[in-house]
Protein backbone atom coordinates (compact mmCIF):
# COMPACT_ATOMS: atom_id res chain seq x y z
CA UNK A 1 0.00 0.00 0.00
CA UNK A 2 1.05 3.76 -0.68
CA UNK A 3 -1.13 4.35 2.02
CA UNK A 4 -1.28 7.66 4.71
CA UNK A 5 -0.92 6.42 8.68
CA UNK A 6 -2.34 9.47 10.28
CA UNK A 7 -1.08 9.54 14.20
CA UNK A 8 -1.42 12.08 16.74
CA UNK A 9 1.61 13.64 18.09
CA UNK A 10 0.07 14.08 21.78
CA UNK A 11 1.65 16.77 23.58
CA UNK A 12 1.76 18.09 26.84
CA UNK A 13 3.62 20.94 28.05
CA UNK A 14 5.65 21.51 25.11
CA UNK A 15 6.57 17.82 25.59
CA UNK A 16 5.83 15.07 23.37
CA UNK A 17 4.22 12.26 25.70
CA UNK A 18 5.70 8.75 25.27
CA UNK A 19 2.83 6.76 24.57
CA UNK A 20 2.41 9.06 21.31
CA UNK A 21 5.89 8.36 20.36
CA UNK A 22 5.28 4.83 20.71
CA UNK A 23 2.36 5.27 18.35
CA UNK A 24 4.41 6.66 15.94
CA UNK A 25 6.94 4.38 16.10
CA UNK A 26 4.17 1.71 15.46
CA UNK A 27 2.82 3.73 12.19
CA UNK A 28 6.45 3.78 11.31
CA UNK A 29 6.60 -0.54 11.53
CA UNK A 30 3.57 -0.71 9.67
CA UNK A 31 4.50 1.78 7.00
CA UNK A 32 7.85 0.24 6.24
CA UNK A 33 6.08 -3.33 5.98
CA UNK A 34 3.93 -2.21 3.53
CA UNK A 35 5.05 0.84 2.11
CA UNK A 36 3.24 3.29 3.57
CA UNK A 37 3.51 7.14 4.73
CA UNK A 38 3.35 8.32 8.28
CA UNK A 39 1.60 11.78 9.26
CA UNK A 40 1.81 12.80 12.04
CA UNK A 41 -0.93 15.75 13.69
CA UNK A 42 0.83 18.15 15.87
CA UNK A 43 -1.74 20.43 17.81
CA UNK A 44 -0.87 23.02 20.81
CA UNK A 45 0.80 26.52 20.98
CA UNK A 46 4.32 26.89 20.35
CA UNK A 47 5.03 23.44 19.21
CA UNK A 48 6.54 23.72 15.84
CA UNK A 49 9.80 22.72 17.95
CA UNK A 50 8.64 19.04 18.39
CA UNK A 51 8.50 18.28 14.23
CA UNK A 52 12.93 17.28 14.42
CA UNK A 53 11.78 14.65 17.52
CA UNK A 54 8.81 13.58 15.39
CA UNK A 55 10.87 13.04 12.24
CA UNK A 56 13.43 10.92 14.44
CA UNK A 57 10.70 8.37 15.44
CA UNK A 58 9.45 7.86 11.69
CA UNK A 59 7.26 10.69 10.68
CA UNK A 60 7.40 11.80 6.87
CA UNK A 61 5.07 14.70 7.35
CA UNK A 62 4.14 16.68 10.33
CA UNK A 63 0.57 18.42 10.11
CA UNK A 64 1.28 21.57 12.69
CA UNK A 65 -2.45 23.38 14.05
CA UNK A 66 -0.59 25.77 16.25
CA UNK A 67 -2.50 28.48 17.42
CA UNK A 68 -2.61 29.67 21.44
CA UNK A 69 -6.43 28.48 21.32
CA UNK A 70 -5.00 25.02 21.63
CA UNK A 71 -2.66 25.40 24.42
CA UNK A 72 -4.75 23.11 26.44
CA UNK A 73 -6.45 20.24 25.80
CA UNK A 74 -10.20 20.92 24.75
CA UNK A 75 -11.87 17.85 22.86
CA UNK A 76 -14.47 19.73 20.49
CA UNK A 77 -10.85 21.96 19.19
CA UNK A 78 -8.43 18.91 19.03
CA UNK A 79 -10.99 16.70 17.29
CA UNK A 80 -11.81 19.55 14.60
CA UNK A 81 -8.33 19.87 14.24
CA UNK A 82 -7.57 16.44 13.76
CA UNK A 83 -10.82 15.73 11.44
CA UNK A 84 -9.27 18.58 9.26
CA UNK A 85 -6.29 16.16 8.87
CA UNK A 86 -7.91 13.49 8.71
CA UNK A 87 -9.60 15.07 5.25
CA UNK A 88 -6.73 16.16 4.14
CA UNK A 89 -4.57 13.21 4.26
CA UNK A 90 -7.46 10.27 3.59
CA UNK A 91 -5.67 7.84 5.97
CA UNK A 92 -5.92 4.40 6.07
CA UNK A 93 -5.17 4.07 9.36
CA UNK A 94 -5.39 6.54 12.28
CA UNK A 95 -3.75 5.78 15.53
CA UNK A 96 -3.58 6.94 19.27
CA UNK A 97 -2.54 7.06 22.12
CA UNK A 98 -4.61 5.28 24.51
CA UNK A 99 -3.97 8.26 26.96
CA UNK A 100 -6.57 10.28 29.23
CA UNK A 101 -6.41 13.05 26.18
CA UNK A 102 -6.61 10.00 23.50
CA UNK A 103 -9.10 8.08 25.67
CA UNK A 104 -11.35 11.13 25.11
CA UNK A 105 -10.40 12.34 22.00
CA UNK A 106 -10.74 9.53 19.50
CA UNK A 107 -14.42 8.71 20.10
CA UNK A 108 -15.25 12.47 18.98
CA UNK A 109 -12.97 11.85 16.14
CA UNK A 110 -14.33 8.21 14.84
CA UNK A 111 -17.63 9.84 15.07
CA UNK A 112 -16.75 12.69 12.77
CA UNK A 113 -15.58 11.27 10.50
CA UNK A 114 -17.47 8.04 10.25
CA UNK A 115 -14.22 5.20 11.33
CA UNK A 116 -14.41 2.45 13.26
CA UNK A 117 -12.32 2.55 15.99
CA UNK A 118 -10.89 -0.47 18.29
CA UNK A 119 -9.51 0.92 21.48
CA UNK A 120 -6.97 0.05 23.56
CA UNK A 121 -5.12 -2.48 21.13
CA UNK A 122 -2.37 -4.49 22.30
CA UNK A 123 -1.13 -5.70 18.94
CA UNK A 124 -1.41 -4.67 15.32
CA UNK A 125 -0.98 -6.64 12.35
CA UNK A 126 -1.55 -6.41 8.68
CA UNK A 127 -3.75 -9.38 7.10
CA UNK A 128 -4.55 -9.33 3.17
CA UNK A 129 -3.32 -5.41 3.27
CA UNK A 130 -5.79 -4.87 5.92
CA UNK A 131 -5.48 -4.28 9.95
CA UNK A 132 -6.02 -6.57 12.74
CA UNK A 133 -6.32 -5.39 15.95
CA UNK A 134 -5.50 -7.67 19.02
CA UNK A 135 -7.16 -5.92 22.45
CA UNK A 136 -8.00 -7.02 25.79
CA UNK A 137 -11.63 -7.62 26.57
CA UNK A 138 -12.70 -7.97 30.62
CA UNK A 139 -9.79 -6.62 31.77
CA UNK A 140 -7.86 -9.11 30.38
CA UNK A 141 -9.41 -12.60 31.07
CA UNK A 142 -10.23 -12.82 27.11
CA UNK A 143 -8.24 -10.98 24.11
CA UNK A 144 -10.60 -10.03 20.87
CA UNK A 145 -9.12 -9.93 17.27
CA UNK A 146 -10.93 -7.19 15.40
CA UNK A 147 -11.11 -5.97 11.74
CA UNK A 148 -12.83 -3.09 10.37
CA UNK A 149 -15.05 -3.11 8.02
CA UNK A 150 -13.87 0.13 6.27
CA UNK A 151 -11.77 3.47 6.57
CA UNK A 152 -10.11 4.93 8.11
CA UNK A 153 -9.12 1.88 10.52
CA UNK A 154 -9.03 3.99 13.70
CA UNK A 155 -7.28 2.52 17.23
CA UNK A 156 -6.01 3.49 20.15
CA UNK A 157 -2.98 2.14 21.45
CA UNK A 158 -2.41 1.03 25.26
CA UNK A 159 0.80 2.56 26.67
CA UNK A 160 4.05 0.67 27.47
CA UNK A 161 2.65 -2.44 24.78
CA UNK A 162 3.86 -0.97 21.31
CA UNK A 163 8.02 -0.43 21.80
CA UNK A 164 9.43 2.91 20.56
CA UNK A 165 11.37 3.34 17.75
CA UNK A 166 15.13 3.86 17.74
CA UNK A 167 15.04 7.95 17.04
CA UNK A 168 17.06 8.70 13.87
CA UNK A 169 18.25 12.11 13.94
CA UNK A 170 18.91 12.46 10.27
CA UNK A 171 15.34 11.59 9.61
CA UNK A 172 13.74 14.77 8.22
CA UNK A 173 10.00 15.15 7.75
CA UNK A 174 7.95 17.88 5.44
CA UNK A 175 6.22 20.59 7.52
CA UNK A 176 2.85 21.63 6.63
CA UNK A 177 0.94 24.21 8.79
CA UNK A 178 -2.52 23.99 8.91
CA UNK A 179 -5.47 26.36 10.91
CA UNK A 180 -9.13 25.50 12.10
CA UNK A 181 -10.68 27.47 14.60
CA UNK A 182 -10.30 26.41 18.57
CA UNK A 183 -13.73 27.13 20.11
CA UNK A 184 -15.13 24.74 22.52
CA UNK A 185 -18.35 24.70 24.39
CA UNK A 186 -16.26 22.56 27.53
CA UNK A 187 -12.86 23.37 28.36
CA UNK A 188 -10.53 22.42 31.53
CA UNK A 189 -9.94 25.94 33.59
CA UNK A 190 -7.84 24.67 36.19
CA UNK A 191 -4.94 21.49 36.62
CA UNK A 192 -4.72 20.24 39.91
CA UNK A 193 -1.64 17.91 40.24
CA UNK A 194 -1.69 14.90 42.25
CA UNK A 195 0.69 15.49 45.23
CA UNK A 196 4.01 14.77 44.66
CA UNK A 197 4.35 14.73 40.62
CA UNK A 198 2.91 10.77 41.15
CA UNK A 199 3.93 8.56 38.19
CA UNK A 200 1.14 7.51 36.15
CA UNK A 201 -0.15 4.38 36.91
CA UNK A 202 -0.83 2.99 33.35
CA UNK A 203 2.09 4.10 32.13
CA UNK A 204 4.57 3.48 34.88
CA UNK A 205 7.66 0.51 33.66
CA UNK A 206 7.20 -0.66 37.14
CA UNK A 207 3.93 -0.51 39.80
CA UNK A 208 4.10 -1.48 43.53
CA UNK A 209 0.46 -2.32 44.89
CA UNK A 210 -0.46 -2.91 48.26
CA UNK A 211 -3.70 -5.04 49.27
CA UNK A 212 -5.29 -5.87 52.53
CA UNK A 213 -2.51 -7.76 54.25
CA UNK A 214 -0.80 -4.30 54.65
CA UNK A 215 -3.55 -5.12 57.63
CA UNK A 216 -4.43 -0.91 57.39
CA UNK A 217 -3.64 2.56 56.08
CA UNK A 218 -1.17 3.25 58.36
CA UNK A 219 0.79 0.74 56.87
CA UNK A 220 1.00 1.58 53.32
CA UNK A 221 3.62 3.85 53.13
CA UNK A 222 5.72 0.53 53.22
CA UNK A 223 4.89 -0.21 49.85
CA UNK A 224 5.13 3.53 48.99
CA UNK A 225 8.52 3.05 49.94
CA UNK A 226 9.23 0.08 47.97
CA UNK A 227 7.66 1.87 44.86
CA UNK A 228 10.06 4.84 45.15
CA UNK A 229 13.25 3.15 45.17
CA UNK A 230 12.39 1.27 42.46
CA UNK A 231 11.14 4.65 40.65
CA UNK A 232 8.01 3.05 40.23
CA UNK A 233 4.19 3.67 40.75
CA UNK A 234 1.97 2.81 43.45
CA UNK A 235 -1.25 0.85 42.99
CA UNK A 236 -4.04 -0.91 45.39
CA UNK A 237 -6.31 -3.67 45.27
CA UNK A 238 -10.27 -2.77 45.35
CA UNK A 239 -10.81 -4.12 48.60
CA UNK A 240 -8.40 -1.13 50.17
CA UNK A 241 -9.72 1.29 47.94
CA UNK A 242 -13.23 0.55 48.71
CA UNK A 243 -11.98 0.47 52.73
CA UNK A 244 -10.94 3.79 51.51
CA UNK A 245 -7.29 2.98 52.37
CA UNK A 246 -6.29 5.33 49.20
CA UNK A 247 -7.76 7.22 46.58
CA UNK A 248 -9.72 5.06 44.26
CA UNK A 249 -6.87 6.47 41.31
CA UNK A 250 -4.58 3.53 42.50
CA UNK A 251 -7.25 0.89 41.56
CA UNK A 252 -5.49 -1.96 39.71
CA UNK A 253 -7.92 -4.26 38.56
CA UNK A 254 -11.47 -4.48 36.42
CA UNK A 255 -12.73 -1.42 37.88
CA UNK A 256 -9.70 0.29 38.39
CA UNK A 257 -6.36 0.95 35.83
CA UNK A 258 -5.36 -1.83 33.61
CA UNK A 259 -1.81 -2.27 33.93
CA UNK A 260 1.19 -4.01 31.90
CA UNK A 261 4.68 -2.50 33.17
CA UNK A 262 7.65 -4.57 33.24
CA UNK A 263 7.52 -5.44 36.72
CA UNK A 264 4.46 -5.80 39.16
CA UNK A 265 5.07 -6.10 42.68
CA UNK A 266 2.41 -7.04 44.35
CA UNK A 267 1.91 -7.02 48.27
CA UNK A 268 -0.23 -9.00 50.62
CA UNK A 269 -2.83 -9.30 47.63
CA UNK A 270 -4.35 -12.54 47.61
CA UNK A 271 -5.36 -12.42 43.58
CA UNK A 272 -9.04 -12.09 43.51
CA UNK A 273 -10.11 -12.12 39.73
CA UNK A 274 -10.82 -9.09 39.13
CA UNK A 275 -7.52 -7.81 40.23
CA UNK A 276 -5.84 -10.29 38.64
CA UNK A 277 -7.57 -8.95 35.41
CA UNK A 278 -6.06 -5.56 35.71
CA UNK A 279 -2.06 -6.70 36.07
CA UNK A 280 -1.73 -10.08 34.38
CA UNK A 281 -0.39 -9.21 31.32
CA UNK A 282 2.56 -7.68 33.37
CA UNK A 283 6.07 -8.92 31.79
CA UNK A 284 7.29 -9.94 35.53
CA UNK A 285 4.91 -10.54 38.41
CA UNK A 286 6.43 -10.17 41.88
CA UNK A 287 3.99 -11.72 44.80
CA UNK A 288 4.53 -11.58 48.60
CA UNK A 289 1.96 -12.91 50.47
CA UNK A 290 1.90 -14.92 53.64
CA UNK A 291 -0.49 -17.54 52.00
CA UNK A 292 1.25 -19.78 49.61
CA UNK A 293 -2.00 -21.06 48.24
CA UNK A 294 -3.19 -17.49 47.30
CA UNK A 295 -4.40 -17.30 43.64
CA UNK A 296 -1.36 -14.22 43.12
CA UNK A 297 1.11 -16.62 43.04
CA UNK A 298 -0.47 -18.50 40.10
CA UNK A 299 0.35 -15.50 37.75
CA UNK A 300 3.70 -14.76 39.63
CA UNK A 301 6.69 -15.16 37.89
CA UNK A 302 8.95 -14.59 41.36
CA UNK A 303 7.40 -15.29 44.82
CA UNK A 304 8.10 -15.06 48.33
CA UNK A 305 5.76 -16.72 50.72
CA UNK A 306 5.50 -14.52 54.03
CA UNK A 307 4.50 -12.14 56.01
CA UNK A 308 4.89 -8.24 54.04
CA UNK A 309 5.86 -6.45 57.18
CA UNK A 310 8.89 -8.46 57.45
CA UNK A 311 9.66 -9.10 53.75
CA UNK A 312 9.14 -5.37 52.46
CA UNK A 313 12.07 -3.41 54.64
CA UNK A 314 14.17 -5.99 53.76
CA UNK A 315 13.21 -5.52 49.58
CA UNK A 316 13.47 -2.10 50.03
CA UNK A 317 16.64 -1.50 51.46
CA UNK A 318 17.72 -4.47 48.70
CA UNK A 319 16.85 -2.43 46.15
CA UNK A 320 18.34 0.54 47.24
CA UNK A 321 21.54 -1.30 47.86
CA UNK A 322 21.19 -2.79 44.31
CA UNK A 323 20.25 0.85 43.05
CA UNK A 324 23.35 2.62 44.93
CA UNK A 325 25.70 -0.29 43.54
CA UNK A 326 25.20 0.96 40.07
CA UNK A 327 25.87 4.16 41.13
CA UNK B 1 -34.18 19.12 34.79
CA UNK B 2 -34.34 15.89 32.78
CA UNK B 3 -31.36 13.72 33.00
CA UNK B 4 -30.92 10.34 31.48
CA UNK B 5 -28.37 8.04 32.21
CA UNK B 6 -26.93 5.85 29.57
CA UNK B 7 -26.55 1.98 31.27
CA UNK B 8 -25.21 -1.23 29.49
CA UNK B 9 -25.55 -4.81 31.21
CA UNK B 10 -22.73 -6.71 31.26
CA UNK B 11 -21.14 -10.05 33.17
CA UNK B 12 -20.55 -9.53 37.12
CA UNK B 13 -16.87 -8.48 37.51
CA UNK B 14 -16.12 -12.05 39.03
CA UNK B 15 -17.23 -13.91 36.24
CA UNK B 16 -14.62 -16.60 34.71
CA UNK B 17 -14.69 -16.17 31.21
CA UNK B 18 -15.54 -18.89 28.95
CA UNK B 19 -14.90 -18.82 24.48
CA UNK B 20 -18.07 -20.27 23.28
CA UNK B 21 -17.46 -23.00 20.47
CA UNK B 22 -18.04 -20.20 17.48
CA UNK B 23 -14.81 -18.76 18.85
CA UNK B 24 -15.80 -15.35 18.33
CA UNK B 25 -18.27 -14.57 21.53
CA UNK B 26 -18.33 -15.67 25.52
CA UNK B 27 -20.14 -18.67 27.39
CA UNK B 28 -23.50 -16.32 28.29
CA UNK B 29 -25.31 -19.31 29.71
CA UNK B 30 -23.78 -19.31 33.04
CA UNK B 31 -23.12 -15.61 33.28
CA UNK B 32 -24.75 -13.12 36.47
CA UNK B 33 -25.50 -10.09 34.33
CA UNK B 34 -25.35 -6.64 36.30
CA UNK B 35 -25.61 -3.09 35.43
CA UNK B 36 -22.43 -2.10 34.61
CA UNK B 37 -20.48 -0.30 38.05
CA UNK B 38 -19.51 2.54 36.28
CA UNK B 39 -22.95 3.06 34.83
CA UNK B 40 -24.32 2.67 38.74
CA UNK B 41 -22.20 6.28 39.50
CA UNK B 42 -24.01 7.90 36.64
CA UNK B 43 -27.52 6.52 37.73
CA UNK B 44 -26.05 7.60 41.65
CA UNK B 45 -25.39 10.93 40.48
CA UNK B 46 -28.36 11.90 38.23
CA UNK B 47 -30.67 11.01 41.60
CA UNK B 48 -28.43 13.27 43.23
CA UNK B 49 -29.15 16.61 41.16
CA UNK B 50 -32.90 15.36 40.51
CA UNK B 51 -33.12 15.16 44.80
CA UNK B 52 -31.46 18.53 44.36
CA UNK B 53 -32.84 20.04 41.48
CA UNK B 54 -36.06 18.56 40.61
CA UNK B 55 -36.87 16.87 37.00
CA UNK B 56 -36.84 13.53 36.41
CA UNK B 57 -34.42 11.14 35.41
CA UNK B 58 -34.99 8.58 32.27
CA UNK B 59 -32.64 5.67 31.93
CA UNK B 60 -31.59 4.32 28.47
CA UNK B 61 -30.14 0.97 26.89
CA UNK B 62 -29.66 -0.70 24.21
CA UNK B 63 -29.75 -4.91 24.53
CA UNK B 64 -31.56 -7.91 24.20
CA UNK B 65 -34.69 -8.94 26.30
CA UNK B 66 -32.55 -9.22 29.46
CA UNK B 67 -31.20 -5.86 29.60
CA UNK B 68 -34.79 -5.17 31.03
CA UNK B 69 -33.32 -6.26 34.81
CA UNK B 70 -30.94 -3.73 34.20
CA UNK B 71 -33.41 -1.22 33.65
CA UNK B 72 -35.28 -2.59 36.51
CA UNK B 73 -32.21 -2.70 38.47
CA UNK B 74 -32.26 1.02 37.69
CA UNK B 75 -35.60 1.93 38.13
CA UNK B 76 -35.50 0.42 41.63
CA UNK B 77 -32.73 3.04 42.78
CA UNK B 78 -35.28 5.90 41.41
CA UNK B 79 -35.16 6.44 38.09
CA UNK B 80 -38.48 7.42 37.16
CA UNK B 81 -38.92 5.61 33.62
CA UNK B 82 -36.59 4.26 30.82
CA UNK B 83 -36.61 3.00 27.40
CA UNK B 84 -35.42 -0.41 25.80
CA UNK B 85 -33.74 0.13 22.45
CA UNK B 86 -33.89 -3.35 21.06
CA UNK B 87 -33.78 -4.89 17.24
CA UNK B 88 -31.86 -7.90 15.97
CA UNK B 89 -30.01 -5.27 13.67
CA UNK B 90 -28.12 -4.13 17.33
CA UNK B 91 -27.18 -8.34 17.88
CA UNK B 92 -23.66 -7.34 16.43
CA UNK B 93 -23.58 -3.94 17.67
CA UNK B 94 -20.21 -2.30 17.83
CA UNK B 95 -20.06 0.96 19.92
CA UNK B 96 -21.01 2.81 16.94
CA UNK B 97 -24.14 1.31 16.19
CA UNK B 98 -24.40 1.00 19.58
CA UNK B 99 -24.38 5.02 20.14
CA UNK B 100 -26.40 6.12 16.84
CA UNK B 101 -28.96 3.64 18.85
CA UNK B 102 -28.79 6.00 22.05
CA UNK B 103 -28.28 9.24 20.46
CA UNK B 104 -32.35 8.43 18.40
CA UNK B 105 -33.49 6.77 21.08
CA UNK B 106 -32.59 10.15 24.02
CA UNK B 107 -34.10 12.43 20.86
CA UNK B 108 -37.44 10.97 21.74
CA UNK B 109 -36.70 12.21 25.25
CA UNK B 110 -36.09 15.83 24.33
CA UNK B 111 -35.68 18.32 25.76
CA UNK B 112 -32.77 16.91 28.22
CA UNK B 113 -30.29 18.69 30.37
CA UNK B 114 -27.67 16.25 31.08
CA UNK B 115 -26.99 13.27 29.55
CA UNK B 116 -24.65 10.61 31.78
CA UNK B 117 -23.10 7.35 31.06
CA UNK B 118 -20.32 5.35 32.61
CA UNK B 119 -16.79 6.13 31.41
CA UNK B 120 -16.49 2.83 30.27
CA UNK B 121 -18.84 -0.42 29.76
CA UNK B 122 -17.30 -3.13 32.13
CA UNK B 123 -16.27 -6.38 29.69
CA UNK B 124 -16.11 -4.51 26.08
CA UNK B 125 -13.73 -1.75 28.03
CA UNK B 126 -14.01 0.26 24.96
CA UNK B 127 -14.96 3.81 26.31
CA UNK B 128 -16.04 4.88 23.48
CA UNK B 129 -19.78 5.20 23.56
CA UNK B 130 -19.59 8.48 25.76
CA UNK B 131 -17.35 10.14 23.05
CA UNK B 132 -19.21 8.78 20.01
CA UNK B 133 -22.88 9.90 21.96
CA UNK B 134 -22.10 13.66 22.31
CA UNK B 135 -20.54 14.38 18.52
CA UNK B 136 -23.83 12.34 17.20
CA UNK B 137 -25.81 14.57 19.70
CA UNK B 138 -23.95 17.51 18.87
CA UNK B 139 -23.22 18.26 22.23
CA UNK B 140 -19.72 19.14 24.29
CA UNK B 141 -18.72 16.00 26.53
CA UNK B 142 -16.26 16.01 29.19
CA UNK B 143 -15.30 12.29 30.54
CA UNK B 144 -14.12 10.52 33.04
CA UNK B 145 -16.44 12.89 35.89
CA UNK B 146 -15.03 12.42 39.38
CA UNK B 147 -17.54 15.59 40.55
CA UNK B 148 -20.34 17.16 39.22
CA UNK B 149 -21.91 20.57 39.99
CA UNK B 150 -24.58 21.80 37.80
CA UNK B 151 -25.46 25.92 37.74
CA UNK B 152 -27.69 27.60 35.37
CA UNK B 153 -26.98 26.01 32.28
CA UNK B 154 -23.83 25.07 33.29
CA UNK B 155 -21.85 22.53 34.84
CA UNK B 156 -18.57 22.56 35.92
CA UNK B 157 -16.88 19.31 36.31
CA UNK B 158 -13.84 17.34 38.20
CA UNK B 159 -12.85 15.43 35.72
CA UNK B 160 -9.36 12.43 35.95
CA UNK B 161 -6.17 13.07 34.19
CA UNK B 162 -2.45 11.09 34.37
CA UNK B 163 -0.98 12.58 37.35
CA UNK B 164 -3.97 14.47 38.86
CA UNK B 165 -7.09 16.16 38.01
CA UNK B 166 -8.82 18.97 36.05
CA UNK B 167 -11.55 21.27 36.23
CA UNK B 168 -13.69 21.71 33.11
CA UNK B 169 -16.94 24.07 32.31
CA UNK B 170 -19.21 23.22 29.93
CA UNK B 171 -22.64 24.48 28.61
CA UNK B 172 -25.69 22.47 29.46
CA UNK B 173 -26.99 20.41 27.54
CA UNK B 174 -23.67 18.06 27.88
CA UNK B 175 -22.54 14.55 27.73
CA UNK B 176 -20.57 13.71 30.88
CA UNK B 177 -18.99 10.41 31.86
CA UNK B 178 -19.05 8.91 35.11
CA UNK B 179 -15.68 7.80 36.76
CA UNK B 180 -14.77 5.82 40.07
CA UNK B 181 -15.19 8.03 42.89
CA UNK B 182 -17.92 10.47 41.85
CA UNK B 183 -20.32 8.60 44.38
CA UNK B 184 -21.56 5.77 46.28
CA UNK B 185 -24.33 4.66 44.49
CA UNK B 186 -26.80 3.49 47.09
CA UNK B 187 -28.71 -0.06 47.22
CA UNK B 188 -32.58 -0.15 46.01
CA UNK B 189 -34.46 -0.45 48.70
CA UNK B 190 -37.56 -2.87 49.00
CA UNK B 191 -40.07 -0.05 48.43
CA UNK B 192 -37.81 1.04 45.64
CA UNK B 193 -38.42 -2.79 44.17
CA UNK B 194 -42.12 -2.51 44.53
CA UNK B 195 -42.11 0.38 42.70
CA UNK B 196 -40.08 -0.29 39.62
CA UNK B 197 -41.99 -3.11 39.03
CA UNK B 198 -45.09 -0.11 38.17
CA UNK B 199 -42.60 2.25 35.88
CA UNK B 200 -43.18 2.33 32.53
CA UNK B 201 -40.00 0.84 30.36
CA UNK B 202 -41.00 1.96 26.56
CA UNK B 203 -39.30 -0.49 24.05
CA UNK B 204 -38.11 0.51 20.69
CA UNK B 205 -36.79 -1.29 18.08
CA UNK B 206 -34.78 0.38 15.22
CA UNK B 207 -38.10 1.54 12.45
CA UNK B 208 -40.05 3.33 15.64
CA UNK B 209 -36.65 5.10 16.59
CA UNK B 210 -36.50 5.99 12.36
CA UNK B 211 -33.73 4.48 11.94
CA UNK B 212 -31.97 3.24 9.01
CA UNK B 213 -30.78 -0.29 9.32
CA UNK B 214 -27.56 0.95 7.28
CA UNK B 215 -26.75 3.52 9.63
CA UNK B 216 -26.66 0.42 12.94
CA UNK B 217 -23.98 -1.73 10.19
CA UNK B 218 -21.09 -2.24 12.90
CA UNK B 219 -17.52 -0.28 11.65
CA UNK B 220 -15.99 -3.08 13.63
CA UNK B 221 -16.25 -6.92 14.49
CA UNK B 222 -14.53 -9.52 16.57
CA UNK B 223 -13.05 -12.66 14.30
CA UNK B 224 -11.56 -14.41 17.14
CA UNK B 225 -11.52 -14.26 21.22
CA UNK B 226 -8.83 -15.93 22.86
CA UNK B 227 -8.10 -16.58 26.87
CA UNK B 228 -4.99 -15.01 27.48
CA UNK B 229 -1.43 -16.53 27.56
CA UNK B 230 -0.87 -19.06 30.28
CA UNK B 231 1.67 -17.53 32.87
CA UNK B 232 5.10 -19.58 33.61
CA UNK B 233 5.15 -21.42 36.97
CA UNK B 234 6.61 -19.44 39.81
CA UNK B 235 10.16 -19.15 41.33
CA UNK B 236 9.04 -20.01 45.18
CA UNK B 237 12.44 -17.62 47.10
CA UNK B 238 12.93 -19.44 50.39
CA UNK B 239 14.99 -18.14 53.07
CA UNK B 240 15.00 -15.50 55.81
CA UNK B 241 13.52 -12.51 54.87
CA UNK B 242 16.90 -10.54 54.17
CA UNK B 243 18.16 -13.15 51.80
CA UNK B 244 15.01 -14.22 50.47
CA UNK B 245 14.96 -10.03 49.34
CA UNK B 246 18.36 -10.44 48.27
CA UNK B 247 17.76 -13.45 46.02
CA UNK B 248 15.19 -11.64 44.88
CA UNK B 249 16.49 -8.17 43.64
CA UNK B 250 19.61 -10.30 42.30
CA UNK B 251 16.66 -12.85 40.16
CA UNK B 252 14.89 -9.47 39.22
CA UNK B 253 18.40 -7.82 37.79
CA UNK B 254 20.25 -10.63 36.65
CA UNK B 255 17.71 -13.15 34.90
CA UNK B 256 14.08 -11.37 34.26
CA UNK B 257 16.48 -7.61 33.75
CA UNK B 258 13.72 -5.70 34.92
CA UNK B 259 15.54 -3.85 37.38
Amino acid sequence: MSETILTFAEQRDGKLRRPSLEAVSEARRLADAQGGRVVAALIGSGVEGLVEELASFGADRVLVYDEPGFAAYATEAYARALAHAVVETKPAVVLLAFTAIGKDLAPRLAARVGAGLVSDCVGLSMKEGRLEARRPMYAGKAFALVRWTGDPQMATLRANVFSLGQPDPSRKAEVVKASVATDARARGTEVRAAKGGAVELTEAQIVVSGGRGLKGPEHFHLVGELAEALGGAVGASRAVVDDGWVDHQLQVGQTGKTVSPNLYVACGISGAIQHLAGMSSSRVIVAINKDADAPIFKVANYGIVGDVFEVLPKLTAAVKEHVGSKG
Amino acid sequence: MRIVVCVKQVPDTETRIKIAPSGDAIVDGDVSWIVSPFDEFAIEEALRLREAKGGDVILVTVGPDRAQTALRNGLAMGADSAIHVKDAALDAADPAATAVALAAAIRTAWPVDLILAGQQGVGGDHSQVPGLLAEALDLPQVTVAVKIEVGDGRATVEREVEGGREVWETSLPAVVSAQKGLNVPRYASLKGIMAAKKKTIRTLDAAALGLDPASLAPKTRTVALELPPGRPPVKLIDGEPAAAAAELVRLLHEEAKVI
